[in-house]
């Protein structure tokens, strides 16, 4: 089986506007990806695309993971495979305690890898706390955040690095972040960037798509890609995130041919 | 159906087959017939050997209920017919105090029920009705060394004739609405219970009851009183095996908190789809003495309930949280009341109710402040989750305010399922149905988590059963 996920020829639309307009891109299991792109370029719209929002709509083109066509399979059912996202806006889900839901969440996408089973069995309460408490630790996040609701009332921090523990525990092959640094200050990107750091490894495929290069200090890619109008217009190595630093955006979107999008469109 | 011997028990130990529309064929060894006269009341007052204050208590009773009118307000009882109901079944002979003494048949139920074996051990005592009779009743030696009475009603008029005649009827008057007057004609079953002054029971009395006689209403009749200074829960589950033809289950729940005194009152109840559930429950708080009712309302055609408080001196306090989920053709007519007639009095209400398939649930609430209660605080919080366009949720809420000096909140929601938090969710490995489930059993955790633990895993299972096969 291939874990890589093989993204051809993507196109999808908000609304009946065109927004990745023909995507390729392909991320291996143990590869460090970063999509960088200004807003509006289509960066949300592709993140969850291809977890499958039924608010973005798939005009054409083909996701291959685990050797199927993912854009033909329900959000869970990608999750199943080994698919993640990291949330640019988790939801609350007020009254869900973050242990509940990820021993559920934990059970589900486990279930599937070793049976394919429908019907979820529980991880023993045990085992999962032990496991539970171990990324916790390894995290550096506090034990009363277990218990708390589910993103209901949490800081932007605290929301992030909820989704980074809820990555270490569902262990995908590929986990896409979007703009996970986006709306943190300084202390809380390097905590965020850490945490995702020490989770990568031959294991982990991951997909950064971010703005700003900052969080890419703390998680070094091996390939840039620079988004511009729904397609991916270059890309190379850590060399072309310093271009980005220096020079902005500017230049890459004269180069292209390509006008200052407004407002990306985020639902 | 596994057998008790064979059947799966999941790592909190309640049967994995534990279902809700099985019926036992109990033979009932009285069962009047369909319908009400003096004569029905007078042939039960004979079999229960019942004092004569109690037969002209029915009598009158009776005579109150002839004479109001249908209940119009509410929900829709155009379809109860009062003529094609029994009043009265007696499924045993005597009451049970022995475990080993209840018939194997009635045992078999309760096995289904999946009361687990640990509970029984665990719980101070377990009331249980059967067929309009408590049959099987335990009280444990520590109840009775701190003087605690826990009986079925119908034995405590006979061992405690003075207590019962002085409270029976007083919070709850044969005259205050139709089903009270019905009840109060037909009563059976149903639990007493007395703390004595000072005396504070630890674990929560409990009391397992349900129909299951074909169009057999239950009548239970249930008295409390807490003494100065004491401290009592009380916890009623119920689940009702599904029959086609109409049921009527209509309870008269009374409660006096004395001075200084707390109870709490638990229920979770999910009837069969074909069950008026039209249930009176009231308190009395006095001073400084502390009411809650934790009322779980899932299932039954209609269910109009509406707790209530009436605090009558400073400093006592009232509390109502309440659920209601109302499926396919079920109507939850649910809220509750509380009356602040003395100065100082606080209350607070909090309702919470789901509507899917269609179903339609509607909080009716009263908050009451009489002139000269100086001081008093409410606060009614309403929220209302709607699963889908067919479904339906109301609010009714009334405050009549003669005093000035108060301080009356109300708040109301109604929310949605949203597609953000679904997508989260399934994003995570959860399927839409799981995701539903999660939702709304998040929705509910302020009720669940001041449940017993058992209740808390029971409550958490109806709603997933609630919700199963609700995404198309």
């Amino acid at each position: 089986m291939c874990n890589d996920l093989i993204i051809q020829d993507l196109h999808v639309s908000v609304q009946g506007n065109p927004i990745i307009k023909g995507l390729n891109l392909t991320v291996k299991q143990g590869e460090v990806h970063a999509l960088m792109g200004p807003n509006g370029s289509g960066k949300s719209t592709l993140a969850k695309g291809l977890m499958g929002h039924p608010f973005y709509e798939i005009d054409s083109g083909e996701v291959i993971f685990n050797d199927v066509d993912v854009l033909e399979l329900e959000p869970n059912e990608r999750a199943k495979l080994g698919l993640f996202l990291a949330f640019q806006y988790p939801t609350a889900i007020p009254g869900v305690s973050l242990a509940n839901f990820l021993r559920i969440a934990a059970s589900a996408v486990r279930s599937a890898e070793t049976n394919g089973s429908e019907n979820n069995e529980l991880i023993p309460m045990r085992e999962f706390r032990k496991e539970l408490r171990a990324k916790m630790t390894q995290l550096g996040v506090d034990d009363s955040f277990a218990r708390r609701y589910l993103n209901d009332g949490f800081s932007g921090g605290e929301m992030k690095r909820a989704e980074i523990l809820q990555l270490a525990m569902l262990e995908p092959k590929i986990a896409i972040l979007d703009e996970t640094d986006s709306g943190l200050d300084i202390d809380a990107v390097r905590i965020v960037g850490e945490s995702v750091s020490s989770l990568v490894g031959p294991e982990l495929g991951v997909l950064i798509i971010t703005h700003y290069p900052r969080l890419l200090d703390y998680i070094r890619p091996q390939f840039v890609h620079i988004l511009l109008d729904g397609r991916i217009v270059e890309s190379g190595g850590w060399e072309l995130t310093q271009v980005l630093e220096a020079e902005g955006y500017d230049p890459m979107r004269e180069k292209y041919g390509i006008a200052e999008t407004v407002q990306e469109n985020t639902i | 159906m596994a057998t008790p011997e064979t059947r799966e028990v999941d790592e909190i130990g309640i049967s994995k087959d534990y279902q809700y529309g099985f019926h036992d064929d109990v033979k009932p060894t009285f069962k009047s017939r369909k319908g009400l006269d003096e004569e029905v009341i007078n042939q039960m007052c004979d079999i229960k050997e019942e004092p004569d204050w109690m037969r002209e208590y029915r009598l009158n009773a009776y005579e109150i209920f002839k004479q109001k009118p249908m209940t119009k307000w509410g929900g829709d009882l155009s379809q109860l017919d009062f003529d094609d109901i029994y009043y009265y079944v007696k499924a045993s002979d005597r009451s049970e105090r022995s475990w080993d003494d209840v018939p194997e048949d009635i045992k078999k139920t309760f096995d289904r029920l999946g009361i687990p074996e640990a509970e029984r051990k665990f719980l101070a005592g377990v009331g249980a009705q059967y067929d309009s009779e408590v049959v099987y009743h335990n009280i444990v030696e520590e109840l009775d060394k701190i003087g605690v009475v826990f009986l079925d009603t119908d034995t405590a008029i006979k061992e405690y004739p003075d207590l019962v005649k002085k409270y029976f009827g007083t919070i709850i008057p044969s005259a205050d609405n139709q089903f009270a007057a019905l009840n109060s004609a037909v009563w059976s079953g149903g639990s007493f219970v007395y703390v004595p002054p000072g005396v504070k029971v630890e674990y929560p009395l409990q009391a397992y009851f349900r129909i299951n006689s074909e169009n057999m209403g239950q009548f239970e009749r249930t008295l409390i009183i807490a003494d100065e200074g004491s401290q009592v829960h009380y916890v009623e589950g119920c689940t009702a095996p599904t029959f086609s033809s109409e049921s009527l289950h209509s309870a008269v729940v009374e409660i006096v908190c004395m001075k200084g005194s707390r109870v709490r009152y638990t229920t979770i109840q999910n009837w069969a789809g074909n069950v008026y559930n039209l249930v009176t429950k009231r308190a009395m708080a006095y001073q400084d003495a502390q009411m809650e009712w934790v009322d779980g309302n899932l299932g039954s055609k209609l269910t109009m309930k509406y707790p209530s408080v009436y605090m009558m001196e400073p400093g006592a306090r009232g509390e109502i949280l309440s659920i209601a989920f109302a499926s396919k053709g079920q109507h939850q007519d649910a809220g509750a009341k509380v009356y602040h007639c003395a100065p100082h009095t606080t209350s607070q209400i909090t309702s919470k109710s789901i509507s899917k398939d269609g179903g339609r649930s509607s909080y009716r609430g009263w908050v009451d402040v009489a002139k000269g209660a100086k001081g008093c605080k409410s606060h009614v919080v309403c929220d209302a989750l709607i699963l889908d366009r067919d479904s339906r949720s109301d609010t009714y809420p009334v405050i009549e305010i003669n005093e000035n000096d108060t301080n009356i909140e109300h708040e109301a929601r109604v929310s949605k399922i949203g597609e953000e938090q679904l997508f989260y969710l399934m994003s995570r490995g959860l399927s839409e149905e799981e995701a539903s489930t999660m939702i709304v059993n998040g929705f509910i955790e302020p009720l669940v988590k001041e449940l017993p633990m058992e209740y808390a895993v029971e409550m958490n299972r109806l709603i997933q059963l609630q919700m199963e096969g609700s995404v198309g």
